[in-house]
């Protein structure tokens, strides 16, 4: 809704194609608050947060097409194929804005041994059942991951009546936010395991129990450490996959996380097809995701509009201690908003954009909080051939 | 005559849909909710060309004519299979003599279609292969199909010409009178019976027993696996082995008839009481992701989206056991089902039909003359033209309601798997390839519940993900 707004606000005709029957994605599930504080500078639940861009974009040049699914992409011949009930269309369009978001990661993927019963849930199809269908997905829950779901989930469960016996987090910190751990694990009692992870899961038919056990510094379970839960759920929150696939053979697709590389005008390899949010990055917060999706929609509208010629892309390293990046190229006609988020949790640091653009200290830094900042284009000289980001120990 | 056919495995739904060719009563009773739900649900899918087995034994014959079959069975049946092709890959001099030894075999067991192939032979079919491989035997007629879909649609066909399928219903004795069978007796039911066929895969020893016949002991050969979804794009192009050992043919890596790849298996042998024991190990899964990436390194691990463990029925004279006992009467014994009984399943029914019953029963059976050998696929329109697709939705809008967003699968394919018996999740995932893919369910399966729970009138806690107490939701959040 972000991009479709930026790129009407350019005055050309925007169709938004939306796979539910409601715009607003998994925010409307999202019935916490917390949302908009950057954005709108109130707090909102998900719903609201989604409400608001609802009537921002109904005032707009906007057609909306819910329940509508993109079947096949043509981006050279710059045509979308749609399946509706209504029907098979197909769309041309000047440019392309991808904004699919991400998937959780499925509990196939983990590789856990075990068996295969009912009663594993990744978090959000938890949150699904909870939120919207008004059905508990079991009594008693083990949650794998502290991912900001995981945590919003252990404290939603514990509300609604199920036992929540414990947050097992394979990393040494938490994934999610402080504020999060807080409000939805320590002020409910619930134990989290840090350096721990599940290492079975049993149950004939429906799940019965889950093994836990600590883990070294490779992930690798600790002999003697184990611990088994009594449990008839299991939820996960164990990461985010952008979905990307529908463009995999078109543009550049980072292998590692499988997100689309885009410049910060949310353009890709391809001149005519940007994108923005979750599908290229998994930021911390929706306010992020819009402000970007804003963006990429602002630029593909002047390119369908033909008013700006792609610039030269000067490429984004990431240097030390940078686990995730964003953006990874440079364009001179939008400002440069990065995002960065850390490999592990380090004190007193400075962030550092070279050559001499930018540098910030830090007391703290973690990889749970993602650290964000603007560079006005004017103090970023066109001539350079990279810019490196990193983060290092200050020495002051 | 009554023929009462027990297990609708692939080998008993082949069975049962060679028999629904005659004029007879047929009966096919299922433990299961779904045909196709034990062994033959979790193997590696594929027709083997017929190379490795030991000339001489029932299972080669049987393994090669079966290959011969399957083309025009699944087209009949509108099931896929492909002929990819395998290649069994050796990296040593000793393994270049048992390729050797292999194309021998493959003659003897009048397999076409062999070629022995150089490095450089390999590497131009399969560029993601160990490099240090130095040869390989070729097999062109070798194929791979989706196991579960072969069995569901025997039944189906059989079905559709005559026969009853008694799923959920779990055979617990026979009435034997004067050396003949008369009656199968089930937990729910009695059901007369003048032949039994025993296609009871896991089990068969146990059923045999309980007739009184004699069968060779049965202990469970668990294989793990891993499966890769198919957004990793092609990772090989055919089916490929390591070279094989006397006791296994090994960890293979092949490409999954939707596109996929899956790996494994592994072979651990499991007690006798161990029939049921379909988890994974951590062990299990290691030693398959190892012995995969020797021969194909840099697999996609990051595209894992599933892990699973199968079955395999091992005698100890590792051949199948395929008799018509006489005493009692009419009791079929097809049993031993392991690799390559998926392959063999279609020539096992030739087999028991046209060799068995006449021959050693001395029953003379009469075919049908309006048989139908053709099953209406259920259909998906994603694999088809846009044209095509468009009218489907003016017709019913039902059709451009994409329920599963992975695998573009339409809410009229969701309702059709449960018009044609689909009661869980897991059969409709099985029948149609919802939930099947990237997110495994995760952006859909509550509006797969919905539908099941609309088509079936149950309520939405009632919906089950696969066999009975695999209950998904406990109630209301409120009332």
């Amino acid at each position: 809704m972000a991009a479709a707004l930026g790129a009407a606000e350019q005055g050309v005709e925007v169709l938004l194609v939306e796979r539910e029957d409601r715009n607003g994605g998994v925010l409307n599930q999202c019935i916490h608050n917390g949302f908009g504080l950057h954005y709108f500078r109130e707090e909102l639940t998900g719903p609201e947060y989604a409400e608001r861009f609802m009537k921002l974009i109904e005032s707009r040049n906007i057609r909306t097409f819910t329940g509508a699914h993109v079947w096949k992409l043509a981006p050279f011949e710059n045509t979308a194929f749609i399946v509706s009930e209504s029907g098979i269309y197909d769309v041309y369009f000047d440019a392309l804005v991808v904004t699919t978001g991400a998937r959780e990661r499925p509990f196939g993927a983990l590789m856990i041994p075990g068996d295969r019963p009912a009663g594993i849930f990744t978090a959000g199809l938890a949150q699904r059942f909870v939120n919207i269908e008004n059905h508990l997905p079991g009594k008693r829950a083990l949650i794998l991951g502290s991912g900001d779901i995981g945590l919003i989930m252990a404290r939603r469960l514990t509300l609604e009546g199920m036992e929540v016996v414990g947050v097992v987090e394979r990393l040494p910190y938490p994934g999610g936010l402080e504020r999060n751990v807080q409000q939805c694990l320590v002020d409910f009692d619930i134990p989290l395991y840090l350096s721990h992870t599940v290492t079975g899961v049993e149950g004939k038919g429906r799940l019965e129990r889950v093994y836990i056990s600590e883990v070294d510094d490779e992930f690798k379970p600790v002999k003697g450490t184990e611990k088994v839960f009594e449990v008839d759920t299991l939820i996960l929150s164990v990461g985010l996959i952008p979905q990307t696939e529908i463009l995999k053979n078109f543009v550049e697709i980072d292998p590692k996380t499988f997100g689309f590389i885009t410049s910060n005008t949310g353009r890709t390899s391809l001149d005519s097809v940007f994108a923005a949010g979750n599908d290229v990055i998994i930021y911390d917060l929706v306010d992020y995701v819009s402000t970007e999706g804003y963006t990429a929609g602002k630029h593909a509208a002047l390119h369908a509009l033909r008013k700006v010629t792609p610039s030269r892309r000067i490429p984004i390293i990431p240097g030390e201690n940078i686990g995730v990046l964003f953006p990874r190229f440079y364009e001179e006609q939008e400002d440069l908003r990065i995002y960065v988020r850390v490999r592990k949790p380090l004190e007193n640091v400075r962030v550092v954009v070279e050559p001499g653009i930018y540098s910030r200290k830090f007391d703290r830094v973690a990889p749970n909080e993602m650290i964000t900042f603007t560079i006005p284009s004017e103090k970023i000289p066109p001539s350079l051939n990279r810019i490196l980001v990193e983060v290092e120990k200050d020495e002051g | 005559m009554n023929v009462v056919v027990v297990g609708a495995g692939i080998v008993g739904a082949a069975i049962a849909r060679k028999l629904s060719m005659y004029d007879l009563n047929l009966i096919i009773l299922e433990k299961q909710p779904e045909a196709g739900w034990g062994i033959t649900k979790a193997n590696s899918g594929i027709v083997h060309a017929g190379y490795d087995d030991p000339p001489g034994t029932l299972r080669a014959s049987l393994c090669s004519r079966g290959n011969m079959m399957y083309e025009e069975m699944c087209k009949q049946l509108k099931v896929d299979f492909k002929r990819i092709g395998s290649l069994v890959v050796a990296f040593t001099g000793d393994e270049v003599k048992v390729l050797h030894e292999l194309m021998r075999r493959g003659e003897l067991n009048n397999v076409k279609g062999l070629k022995l192939l150089d490095r450089e032979e390999v590497l131009s079919l399969e560029p993601r292969l160990n490099g240090n491989v130095i040869a390989a035997l070729y097999a062109e007629t070798a194929g791979i199909t989706e196991p579960w879909m072969v069995a569901i649609a025997c039944v189906e066909n059989a079905v559709q010409n005559g026969a009853k399928f008694l799923p959920n219903t779990k055979v617990i004795g026979f009435e034997i009178v004067k050396e003949r069978i008369r009656y199968v007796l089930t937990d729910s039911d009695k059901i007369p019976a003048d032949v039994v066929i025993n296609a009871t895969g896991m089990e068969s020893d146990l059923l045999a027993k309980l007739a009184g016949v004699y069968h060779p002991p049965l202990h469970p050969r668990r294989g793990q696996y891993i499966l890769i979804d198919k957004n990793a794009g092609n990772i090989v192009n055919s089916v490929i082995f390591p070279t094989p050992t006397e006791d296994s043919k090994g960890i293979l890596v092949l490409p999954t008839v939707d596109g996929g790849t899956l790996i494994g298996p592994n072979a651990e042998d499991l007690s006798d009481r161990e029939r049921e024991s379909v988890s994974t190990t951590l062990e299990g899964l290691r030693e398959v992701l190892e012995k995969a990436s020797h021969l194909v390194p840099h697999l996609p691990v990051n595209r894992v989206i599933k892990t699973f463990a199968g079955l395999r029925p091992e005698t100890p004279s590792k051949d199948f056991y395929i008799t018509a006992e006489t005493s009692p009467w009419g009791f079929v014994n097809v049993g031993g089902m392991r690799s390559p009984g998926l392959t063999a399943a279609p020539a096992i029914a030739e087999y028991v039909v046209e060799y068995l019953i006449p021959e050693k029963l001395h029953i003379s059976l009469t075919r049908k003359k309006d048989f139908n050998p053709e099953r209406r696929k259920i259909p998906h329109p994603a694999d088809s033209t846009p044209e095509k697709w468009h009218e489907m939705i003016a017709r019913d809008k039902r059709w451009g309601r994409i329920v599963c967003a992975c695998n573009e699968v339409t809410e009229m394919e969701i309702r059709e798997a449960i018009r044609r018996g689909a009661r869980t999740l897991d059969a409709i995932k099985f029948r149609t390839r919802a939930m099947f893919g990237k997110c495994q369910g995760g952006f859909c399966t509550h509006r797969i519940m919905k539908i099941l729970a609309e088509e079936t009138g149950q309520a939405l806690e009632d919906v089950l993900k696969a066999e009975a107490g695999s209950w998904i939701l406990n109630g209301k959040v409120r009332p």
